[in-house]
């Protein structure tokens, strides 16, 4: 028997043809000439929104149209956290849904995300931030959340990498401890989803672009893309950076605005940080990949751009803020460096549900928190579409709602400083 | 850094300086009704390219109006609020007819 790494083994496993490599999603074919429901974008709330339509409401005449490739936007862009201690009851409830949704994933999709539970703590620096948290444990433990306010001394036991001095310019006061808090592989979880709804008949056309819609009497009929006019009963977008532009094309405006995001990580290091370190305060989070890597990011870029550049300036703020949480990092190397473009809206809250357009469906203004609602985006707008009527988690994200001033102020959302 | 050309100032860092998002038509305050004027304060047009908007340098408080092209970073053109605004708006009005 030879060993299993025996070069010559390997060589005739990869060239057998009994094990031939798995095909996520069938290669490209022509467009039908009309859909049940034809998705816009190509992410992972897209293909999280096609999946639920296919397995929980049997919808699978199904087609999404991407731009460019599958999940190389913002799904491909963000820092990986998933947590649910936000501040407003409607947040809390809708996100700790979505943490349910990504605890089974693994065994649901059958595919490893690299689901890891490593505990997340927002650090609060002024009396402000103090309040804040405190207020956040007290609403998050109402519903059910595993969330609470620790002291200095609790700190320093549980992270023990952390600069505890008070010789700092800002001091570490408490944190919001939320032991659920987690990493996971992010392209994992689009490619899973894209496996899922391409296994149960999903058509998913990439290098496809979205030119036009075709809409009669107020009610959308279709889309012209770059291959042709495409009919469909109902049409979603989920094209989070670009929802403005897709809007446009079907005739009303946004509270949004498009500002990038930016995120670096470093070079690979062996695992010595457990915990998902968050400041509101210093604009600062970071987390150790299963790679090694720290994953790092911050708040988002002074002013509004269609753009992913990187600047100097955003890695010189956040990485200063960084040492004086961190200093021992002081010779660690930044490895890539990368931006998103998000949807800020006014009330850190996102922006899902019906449309003024009948039958066109929308899910965006994520901001700096789309990631960590894929699963529980996909379950509510695949629902949504389904029932041609909000699921009960989104109704408070209606987009009337600041025509109503009724918004969501939700000061829990990473880039709200305290 | 990146510079930006302050009307009153001269070129600064941008970090001198703040947002103040898009120059939109404002619908006279005494006489507009609620839906309107929430349109005007939360709908974005959010355009991508060559946009008109407010900019204030912060060390010295002043308002002024930048045009930039929001594809590329550009900044191409800023100038003083005075050359556009010449009248002055009286929020007072509504208080007092309500």
């Amino acid at each position: 028997m030879l060993p299993a790494f025996f070069p010559l083994k390997i060589l005739r496993y990869g060239l057998s043809g009994k094990y031939p490599a798995e095909r996520f999603i069938p290669k490209a074919q022509d467009l039908k000439k009309s859909y049940d429901v034809v998705i816009i974008g190509g992410g992972g709330h897209a293909l999280a929104c096609a999946y639920y339509l296919a397995k929980t409401h049997g919808i699978t005449n199904v087609c999404i149209l991407e731009r460019g490739y599958l999940a190389g936007g913002n799904t491909a862009r963000n820092t990986a956290i998933i947590r649910s201690n936000y501040l407003t009851p409607e947040g809390v409830r809708f996100y700790e849904q979505s943490l349910k949704l990504y605890r089974e994933f693994s065994q649901e999709l059958d595919f490893n995300i690299l689901y890891s539970e490593r505990g997340h703590f927002t650090l609060a620096h002024t009396d402000a931030a103090m309040r804040t948290s405190r207020w956040r444990a007290e609403v998050n433990k109402q519903l059910g959340v595993d969330s609470e306010l620790i002291y200095p001394d609790q700190i320093a036991k549980l992270c023990p990498h952390l600069n505890m001095s008070d010789h700092v310019r800002y001091p570490i006061m408490g944190a919001l401890f939320h032991p659920p808090g987690s990493i996971a592989r992010h392209d994992a979880v689009a490619w899973a989803y894209a496996r899922g709804a391409a296994k149960m008949g999903v058509e998913i056309h990439q290098q496809t672009a979205v030119n036009g819609l075709i809409i009669e009497n107020g009610t959308v009929k279709g889309v012209e893309t770059s291959r042709g006019t495409v009919y469909a009963n109902r049409v979603m977008q989920a094209v989070a950076g670009n929802t403005s532009v897709v809007a446009k094309m079907a005739g009303f405006r946004l509270p949004i605005k498009t500002i990038p995001l930016q995120a670096c990580v470093s070079v690979p290091l062996k695992p010595f940080l457990d915990q998902i370190i968050v400041s509101g305060s210093l604009h600062v989070y970071v987390s150790q990949s299963s790679r090694g890597e720290l994953v790092m990011g911050g708040s988002t870029d002074p002013y509004g751009l269609y753009n992913t550049r990187s600047t100097l300036d955003f890695k010189e703020g956040l990485l200063g803020h960084m040492l004086e949480l961190l200093p021992m990092l002081g010779e660690v190397k930044v490895m890539r460096q990368w931006a998103g473009m998000t949807d800020m809206t006014p009330d850190f809250s996102p922006i899902m549900g019906l449309t003024p357009v009948k039958n066109y469906y929308i899910d965006s203004g994520w901001g700096t928190w789309g990631f960590k609602a894929t699963p529980v985006c996909g379950m509510t707008m695949a629902h949504t579409i389904a029932h041609d009527s909000p699921h009960d988690l989104i109704k408070p994200f209606y987009l009337d709602r600041f025509v109503d001033y009724a918004q969501v102020g939700e000061k829990g959302a990473a880039s709200v400083g305290h | 850094m990146k510079v930006m050309n302050c009307p009153l100032n001269g070129p600064r860092n941008i970090s001198e300086f703040a947002w103040g998002g898009e120059v939109k038509p404002m619908p006279d305050p005494a006489s507009v009704d609620d839906k309107v004027w929430a349109d005007w304060l939360f709908l974005e047009n959010n355009e991508a390219g060559v946009v008109r908007e407010w900019w204030c340098h912060v060390p010295t408080s002043f308002w002024f109006i930048a045009e930039r092209n929001t594809i590329t970073d550009e900044i191409l053109k800023t100038y003083a609020a005075g050359d556009v605004f010449n009248s002055r708006v009286e929020f007072s009005k509504k208080a007092e007819t309500k």
